[in-house]
């Protein structure tokens, strides 16, 4: 075996060689840096220069690398040696990129030899990571819900190749969609109703021998974690528990009450209805021409009142769009032309909303006759066996009045979403509360059910990640995610099936998901050292860690996302990752060379968000937008990881400052670990305390968000704290 | 000996001929899947297959990946950035051994039927291989400035250039425009790691693959086609794509708000809904997503010119639906956006000022109006960007030409704004749901011998 673990190699290419003295860069990993074997080259990312460091890992059997070249954002393919723990230095846009060439040499070259010791250290506390052996090898899914979203989860699932069990609350399958007369149509001409599908989907569902499906059951308990989930499946007469890869949350909506409209009219007269009622009488009437409730008679004249209940501030109303009302109340209101061209159809909206396609279907609408008017209804009452409806007609601009034996009321969808877990946290209650409105009933630190984004709603939070989860391996799908129609429905189920199957596999190799797709480190924490403080257990973002009988943390490596926000929260520092820990950033920051006071020249930490701030440095760098030489900037997996003990740790070293950047924060927060950046500001907040007994300038720590356009404004950022410093004056605590 | 695999694996996009023609004997085989575009829907649907476990191949007409959302300013509602979520793609990219990135490539035609398709692809050359370390010297070097495609042509760029900020390969190309002139010599010279190779020419070559994602995308829809908005004859009418662009820092007017005519301050703005969608002579369709991005440009307006900034927002219906409605409702109590419920009737320029002159009539009451504005955005419509029909047989489009789940598709599955005019969520679900379709092609094939008892439609 050989006698060298490490190995460092220094780029010379891209100006680096001509800014940078790289032999003393080769001295600096081989001393300080203790890596036992150093090398440069002219053009490190050419074929020659991979090759070399391909042969030294093999022929020195080298478990670590050091690469001190460009930023870790570029050439990550030509520098991927999977068989090592790779520690990257940025010398081309941390350095010789982002100093003016006014810059002092000495300063430039001093940054450079300090990056070389921080990349060295970090790799002498990093590991190879090996992936999560505990993970489980159950492939099976669960889908919850047996609705036009749940029988194509679990058809499309099947189709993949993956068994499911269905599990539907009521007696049947089909959901609010066999109750359809009709469906919106979905192809070409996209001009008249279609049949629902719903029974060719059931009948799928019945022959498809990968698919069990369970009716009149709820699911009683949720445990374990992708892979390896355990599910009690409860009907009236016992339990079932059954194992499972992953699950699929399809519990689609409730209709909105009714009842709470009786300012349009609903209650006074059974001709008063919402759109699921008028779906009743048209089943009934299959193509005949529609009777009324109250005493019969055909109808002759009906009016559709849009945004019932929705888009509305009042009391008990939804604000929101259910999105998919317009479309049904044109094909309800083709329901009566196409049976009796005579009948008087209303439409009364205020902005008619079918999109796409939905613009044909209601343009074949108005050539059927059917009424289109901009309205807002005053007041509804009977007259004469009828109904007689104020409105202001927004067109005319004049209050008139109609008359109509039927009003429909385009009411919304409510989302069957269960336990609201961040309403009224209570901290004190450290047991798992089993609600009896859960859906899932998950047995998590965090609560039953998966969190509620807005309205009860289980949507992603992420515009370009709409399958973003904070539960791994849990995937909402349909209505209960967000309103919408049976055709968004059908392809969000197929979409949701996708991340399904794929968390399993996933979990299987015992890689993390999204965002940090295949990362095969993972948490661990040293026991003795625990406090039970749980802090770890509270801030998962993502419901990981759960709490044993002696309330230890429980970590679940397979629902975990390498975030290291807990990581971050722990104040006895026990938690760490194989190649992420307290000590590989920690041992960076205590590797820089802070000059002494008589040098006068600062040092600056930055732990920046890898994936907003240190990209918009790298890309301020490319475009020559300059900032101080004097600060040392490390990349952090998010804010949420960073341990306080980093910051007094830099700050008792002789640090001037420390300055941290990550995401937007708040409603609209940008963080893709949710709280990462949240959580940064609030600790750090906290630190004043710690900083006023160390008789340091509160102002010495400072946090910002930062977003990955903000180019031209990190090197302010930067450059304006260097001189805030200048001002505060250097920091006391230097040479002790 | 060095496998042929990992001679691939080294460079993830491919630029020789050598390792092309490895890649249709080695890496692409039935078990492959081939997505076409790599704007937010292609590498969706690469990375969720990629990451599932297949091999995939994601071909880009342009030399970056990034597609349209790159171009944004912000995303509704949130206003976050679109380069944000660009960086985490690009990272489950870089770390993805399954994904090959084929730039300047389009694919020609496709042949054969599910689990076995026979694909000829065609390669512009970038004349700059993988040894560009992005240093910027040819773009020094270079004198000759083209128009810059990354700003809808409003600006320039240097003939050698890297395409933008987060260009993906982050590798320069050459105009080919300056092949064969001293421009692409001074180019060469200037290069000092042999990445400029000016003697690159265009290939086709063939791929089999087992099933296919097509995510090639949208286009603007021809603004000078609506006459009477005088797109083509008046500066300070420009397209909701265009204005995006006036707001990036690294934009052609440097992040400024401005009126093309002149470079002054554009602060009263309008902004005309259903340019070209929802009208049968132009398209027949809503395009879905424009009323929620007008929305969202008016608080660019604001963002930039404060309390001086007036947007005007002209609208048949306003289709913010879902989620989104609360976005409406917050710009909405904003004093300085209205709205008037109006298809604008035609646009005249007053040449004195250089200000628009919007005609029309305000349907709520019936009121004519002229309105003055520094600005008229067209919100613009969407249209697919290619014509699948004309490359793959069969392929069932709806009259718009967006693609239509059909049973005589085989395993040619629409993915994002080919299958409809989407907005970034909508077609993100929707690419996923395309990959799952791909998955289950693929794994038919891989396990051919068990038996499926339910057959993919």
């Amino acid at each position: 075996m050989s006698s060298i673990e490490s190995a460092a190699y220094i780029c010379q290419g891209c100006g680096i060689g001509d800014r940078i003295d790289t032999a003393q860069l080769e001295q600096v990993a081989l001393g300080e840096g203790k890596v036992g074997l150093a090398r440069q080259h002219e053009f490190l990312c050419s074929r020659a220069g991979v090759e070399m460091i391909q042969n030294d890992i093999e022929q020195q059997e080298l478990d670590k690398v050091v690469i001190a070249a460009c930023s870790p954002r570029s050439k990550t393919e030509a520098f991927r040696f999977d068989t090592v723990a790779l520690s990257r230095v940025n010398l081309r846009e941390g350095v010789i990129w982002s100093y003016s060439s006014d810059a002092d040499n000495e300063d430039v070259q001093s940054s450079a030899e300090d990056y070389v010791r921080m990349g060295c250290a970090e790799n002498r506390y990093m590991k190879k990571t090996s992936g999560n052996q505990s993970a489980g090898v159950n492939r099976r899914l669960l889908v919850v819900g047996g609705g036009v979203s749940g029988m194509t989860a679990a058809l499309e699932s099947c189709k993949a190749g993956y068994e499911v069990l269905l599990c539907e609350q009521s007696e049947r399958l089909g959901g609010w969609s066999a109750a359809l007369h009709r469906r919106v149509p979905t192809r070409e001409p996209f001009s008249e109703p279609e049949d629902t599908g719903v029974t060719g989907l059931i009948s799928q569902i019945e022959l498809a021998p990968g698919i069990e499906v369970v009716l009149n059951s709820v699911v009683a308990r949720t445990s374990g974690s992708p892979g390896q989930f355990s599910v009690d499946i409860e009907n009236g007469h016992g339990v079932r528990t059954e194992n499972f890869g992953a699950v699929i949350q399809a519990t689609g909506f409730k209709q909105y009450d009714a009842t709470n409209l009786s300012e349009l009219g609903y209650g006074i007269s059974p001709d008063v209805m919402d759109q699921v009622q008028l779906e009743q009488l048209a089943v009934q009437a299959d193509g005949n021409p529609i009777k009324r409730p109250s005493d019969g008679k055909p109808v002759e004249s009906v009016l559709f009142v849009q945004c019932a209940g929705q888009r509305s501030t009042r009391d008990g109303h939804l604000s929101y769009c259910s999105g998919h009302c317009c479309n049904t109340s044109i094909k309800q209101a083709m329901y009566f032309k196409n049976a009796l061209p005579s009948v008087d159809v209303n439409i009364l909206y205020d902005d008619l909303r079918t999109p796409g396609n939905g613009e044909d279907f209601y343009r074949s609408a108005q050539l059927k006759g059917i009424t289109f008017t901009k309205a807002d209804v005053l007041e509804v009452s009977k007259l004469n066996g009828s109904l007689n409806v104020k409105l202001f007609d927004k067109i005319l601009n004049l209050e008139t009045e109609v008359t109509a034996d039927l009003i429909v009321l385009a009411t919304g969808q409510v989302p069957n979403s269960g336990v609201d877990i961040d309403e009224g946290e209570e901290e004190s209650d450290d047991t798992v509360r089993v609600a009896f409105d859960s859906v899932l009933n998950l047995q998590y630190r965090q609560g039953p059910d998966l969190p509620h984004l807005h309205d009860g709603f289980s949507d992603s939070h992420f515009i370009c990640f709409p399958y973003e989860t904070r539960r791994t391996g849990i995937y909402s799908c349909g209505p209960v995610r967000s309103p919408m129609d049976i055709s968004q429905s059908i392809e969000d189920a197929t979409g949701a099936a996708m991340k399904a199957i794929q968390a399993v596999e996933n979990a299987v190799s015992g890689r993390a998901v999204h965002p940090r797709s295949g990362d095969l480190s993972f948490p661990t924490f040293r026991k003795e050292g625990c406090t039970q403080c749980k802090r770890c257990t509270v801030e998962c973002p993502f419901g990981a860690i759960d709490e044993d009988e002696q309330r230890y943390p429980v970590f679940n490596e397979s629902r975990c996302r390498r975030c290291g926000t807990c990581m971050g929260a722990c104040p006895v520092r026990v938690i760490s990752f194989e190649n992420y820990s307290v000590d590989t950033v920690g041992q960076q920051i205590k590797a820089v060379e802070i000059p002494d006071e008589f040098e006068e020249k600062p040092r600056i930490l930055i732990l920046a968000c890898e994936n907003d701030a240190y990209p918009a440095l790298d890309m301020a760098a490319r475009n020559q937008i300059h900032h101080s030489p004097f600060v040392r900037i490390i990349p952090v997996r998010c804010l949420g990881s960073v341990n306080a003990i980093w910051v007094t740790d830099a700050l008792n070293r002789g640090y001037d400052g420390v300055m941290l950047m990550g995401c937007p924060k708040g409603d609209d927060y940008q963080c893709h670990f949710v709280k990462g950046s949240e959580l940064a500001h609030y600790r750090m907040s906290k630190i004043d305390d710690t900083l006023e007994q160390m008789d340091i300038e509160t102002e010495r720590v400072i946090t910002h968000e930062v977003e990955i356009t903000d180019v031209h404004r990190v090197a302010q950022l930067i450059n304006n704290y260097a001189k805030s410093i200048e001002k505060i004056g250097l920091s006391p605590l230097k040479g002790f | 000996m060095e496998s042929t695999i990992d001679n691939i694996a080294f460079q993830k996009t491919i630029t020789t001929i050598a390792s092309r023609n490895q890649l249709t004997q080695v890496v692409a085989t039935s078990e492959t899947v081939l997505v076409v575009g790599g704007g937010i829907s292609g590498m969706t649907a690469a990375l969720e297959i990629a990451e599932y476990g297949i091999e995939v191949i994601l071909v880009e007409k342009n030399p970056s990946l990034g597609g349209r959302v790159v171009q944004l300013y912000r995303y509704f509602p949130k206003l976050c950035r679109p380069n944000c979520g660009f960086e985490i793609n690009l990272r489950r990219l870089r770390v993805n051994p399954r994904i090959r990135v084929l730039t300047l490539s389009e694919v020609a035609s496709i042949n054969g039927e599910a689990g076995d398709y026979s694909v000829t692809v065609k390669t512009q050359p970038r004349y700059v291989n993988s040894n560009c370390t992005v240093c910027g010297k040819c773009e020094t070097a270079v004198e000759t400035l083209v128009d810059n495609p990354h700003d809808y042509n409003l600006g320039t760029t240097k003939a050698a250039y890297l395409p933008h900020n987060m260009a993906y390969p982050f590798r320069y190309v050459l105009h080919p425009s300056i092949i064969g002139t001293e421009d692409a010599k001074k180019a060469k010279n200037a290069c000092m790691y042999d990445a400029i190779e000016l003697e690159q020419q265009s290939e086709e070559f063939e791929l089999n693959v087992g099933a296919i994602v097509w995510a090639t995308g949208w286009k603007p829809y021809d603004a000078g086609k609506i006459q009477p908005y005088g797109y083509d004859r008046f500066d300070n009418v420009i397209t909701s794509v265009e204005f995006e662009r006036m707001m990036d820092p690294f934009g052609p007017t440097g992040g400024k708000l401005v009126r093309p005519s002149d470079g002054e301050p554009a602060k009263n703005v309008a902004f005309i809904q259903c340019a070209g969608s929802r009208d049968r002579n132009h398209l027949t369709h809503c395009s879905r997503i424009c009323c929620t991005a007008s929305l969202k440009q008016s608080t660019y307006v604001s963002e930039q010119h404060g309390d001086d900034a007036n947007s005007t927002i002209y609208y048949i219906d306003m289709r913010v639906i879902d989620r989104y409605e609360s976005f409406y409702q917050k710009v909405k109590s904003q004093q300085n956006v209205k709205f008037i419920k109006s298809k604008v009737a035609s646009i005249v320029e007053d040449a004195n000022t250089g200000e628009v002159i919007l005609n029309g009539v305000d349907t709520e009451g019936y009121h004519r109006y002229a309105n003055r504005h520094d600005l008229a955005v067209l919100a613009i419509g969407m249209e697919p960007s290619v014509d699948i029909t004309s490359i793959a047989d069969g392929v069932s489009v709806d009259s718009s030409g967006f693609i239509q789940v059909h049973e005589n598709n085989g395993a040619i599955f629409g993915a994002g704004c080919a299958s409809n005019a989407f907005h970034v969520t909508r077609s993100v679900q929707n690419a996923t749901s395309a990959s799952l379709r791909a998955v289950q092609t693929i794994n038919q094939v891989r396990h051919a011998q068990v038996q499926f008892s339910v057959s993919v439609e």
